[in-house]
């Protein structure tokens, strides 16, 4: 089973795993070496390699996948801060509609600590592992913060009062409910989305745009 | 004892430098061949000077001070200062202008990307030569440069940066939509795109338009079908194509969606890919503007290579077949004195 159109493909292990699997299954892929084997990986006959999701631009920038499966919490996060700065220079092809989760801030229930944080001390202190996207939303809404990067369980900053609010990925919200917190804002809603490199997006135009076209004749959820 | 210097910049030791060399002289005696006289400028310019030219991303990162407190910067390109040149040192000389250069810029950069602080640039300036036939100058020129460093695979995309704004203002996007519009092709995003499309209420055949024209890119075959409001730009790539010899024409891609962030650019922009590199090797455009805002009205287009990935591409294309990486360069035992 030769590779999709002879494209390289990143596959981003992790939740959105499954779903990537699904969709080139669908795209006619011999998936099963890639469903059995959890720690190879590259497959060099269907022309896949796997990583994390947030490694996935990296690849994919510097060439060494022509496309790639990513999350847009992954892309937010490395995304241009300023006008110009320059974020990865990737396309960003196409919804691809499932992964669908929602980037919240949250706080310990009852009254929100972040209020009175900001009320008498002029500034909320933010737990997260998007600390770009955090420090953009409460910029944008005209908050002080203290950004905290942290990088495993985020729920665990405000319970201990290292925080007075999280930015956090959530699906279904129920760590967040059984941590005893509860969504304040929702800032930016995230699926899995299709992005290549700018110089394969040019010199395989025709392989590219073959699979666009397969993706969106899909009957599968792909869409804006 | 190791002493650190800035991120993004590096010493090039003699293996390196040869090299370098090899290609640089190469590039060099194309350019003079061609009629372009090689210049330099100085590295730190007048902010106030570099301003006129209203830069988006070639920002100056680099600013000090001198003894009399005026604001000195270090260049981020070489279009500008050689603008500058032409309307202080040439005000009044006959066109056609053609000059060269191999120059250090300097650029800010994000932490761990590995973006040079310091890169090397070699580049062409056509001063006063308008669309099409200048911008055909100075694509062929650019294939013979790049024929005579013997870089094989390589493609120019070729596109046109009046295009998209031209198809939105012939489908009446509104004022204060152009704008988001705009932002999301030069960050490559079409799913935002499309999301700030369905935001300003462009729906229907126009939408379908914006959407689809800038992913257009290929042969001649994507200017067949333009749309009525993209003509014009269109046209004028098929005017450059034509006047191409064969063997450079079949190196051009169209890409309608080709745009620059940089605000001088203002007809034909191209870029050169090879396969080696998931980067574009270096790129160029007309800037038919720029020299009116140093006070010297004329039409202009250049490029700029950057030979570091110039040099990285050569690398990877030769490596496995044996070729030393420019007949010329490697003598290194007689330059080592290891004889």
């Amino acid at each position: 089973m030769p590779p999709i159109n002879g494209l390289t493909i990143a596959v981003p292990r992790g939740s959105l795993f499954s779903g990537t699997l699904d969709l080139l299954a669908g795209l006619g892929l011999d998936t099963e070496e890639l469903r059995s084997n959890d720690r190879k990986l590259l497959f060099e006959d269907v022309g896949v390699i796997t990583m994390r999701p947030s490694d996935v631009p990296t690849y994919v920038e510097a060439g060494a996948a022509d496309l790639g499966v990513t999350g847009k919490d992954v892309l937010l996060e490395q995304a241009a801060q300023v006008p110009g700065e320059g974020g990865r220079e990737v396309y960003e092809l196409l919804d691809l509609g499932f992964g669908r989760c929602t980037m919240v801030l949250a706080s310990k229930a009852g009254p929100d600590p972040a209020h009175e944080a900001l009320r008498r001390l002029g500034v909320m202190r933010v737990a997260t592992k998007y600390p770009r996207i955090a420090a953009r939303h409460l910029e944008e809404t005209g908050r002080q913060a203290e950004i905290v990067e942290v990088k495993g369980s985020v729920e665990l900053a405000p319970l201990t009062g290292m925080v007075e609010a999280i930015v956090d990925l959530t699906a279904t919200g129920t760590t967040l409910r059984e941590n005893n917190l509860i969504v304040r804002e929702e800032i930016v809603v995230c699926t899995a989305r299709l992005i290549a490199n700018p110089v394969s997006h040019k010199l395989k135009a025709a392989q590219i745009d073959d699979l666009l076209g397969r993706l969106r004749a899909a009957p599968a959820s792909v869409g804006g | 004892m190791i002493h650190s210097i800035p991120s993004g910049t590096r010493d090039v030791l003699p293996d390196e430098t040869r090299e370098v060399r090899a290609i640089t002289d190469t590039l060099r005696g194309v350019f003079e061949r061609h009629g372009y006289g090689e210049l330099y400028t100085p590295a730190l310019e007048y902010e106030s000077v570099l301003a006129r030219s209203d830069m988006a991303e070639a920002q100056p990162a680099y600013r000090v001070f001198d003894e009399s407190g005026a604001v000195l910067v270090l260049r981020s390109d070489m279009t500008v200062p050689i603008a500058r040149v032409v309307a202080t040192r040439y005000p009044t000389a006959e066109p056609p202008l053609r000059f060269c250069y191999f120059a250090h810029c300097y650029r800010g950069v994000q932490p761990q990307r590995g973006h040079p602080r310091e890169l090397l640039q070699a580049g062409i300036e056509l001063i006063g030569a308008p669309a099409p036939q200048g911008t055909a100058e100075a694509i062929t020129l650019l294939c013979h440069a790049l024929d005579a460093v013997e870089l094989k695979d390589y493609r120019v995309g070729l596109g046109d940066a009046s295009l998209f704004p031209a198809l939105m203002a012939s489908l009446n996007v509104p004022e204060d939509a152009k704008h988001a519009l705009l932002e999301r092709l030069v960050s490559r995003d079409f799913v935002g795109l499309q999301a700030a499309l369905a935001d300003s209420g462009i729906g229907g055949e126009a939408a379908a338009l914006l959407l689809d024209v800038p992913q257009r890119r290929g042969g001649p075959e994507v200017l067949s079908d333009i749309p009525t409001a993209a003509h014009a730009s269109a046209m004028g790539l098929r005017d450059v194509h034509e006047l191409l010899e064969p063997a450079v024409a079949e190196r051009v891609i169209f890409d309608l969606g080709l745009v620059r962030n940089i605000g001088y650019y203002t007809g034909a922009v191209f870029d050169v890919y090879d396969p080696e590199l998931g980067a574009p090797i270096g790129g160029g455009g007309r800037y038919d503007e720029l020299l009116g805002r140093f006070g010297r009205s004329l039409p202009a287009v250049g490029f700029a290579l950057k030979v570091d990935r110039l040099h990285i591409a050569l690398a990877g294309e030769q490596r496995g077949t044996g070729a030393l990486l420019l007949n010329g360069a490697a003598n290194p035992t007689t330059a080592r004195g290891e004889e």
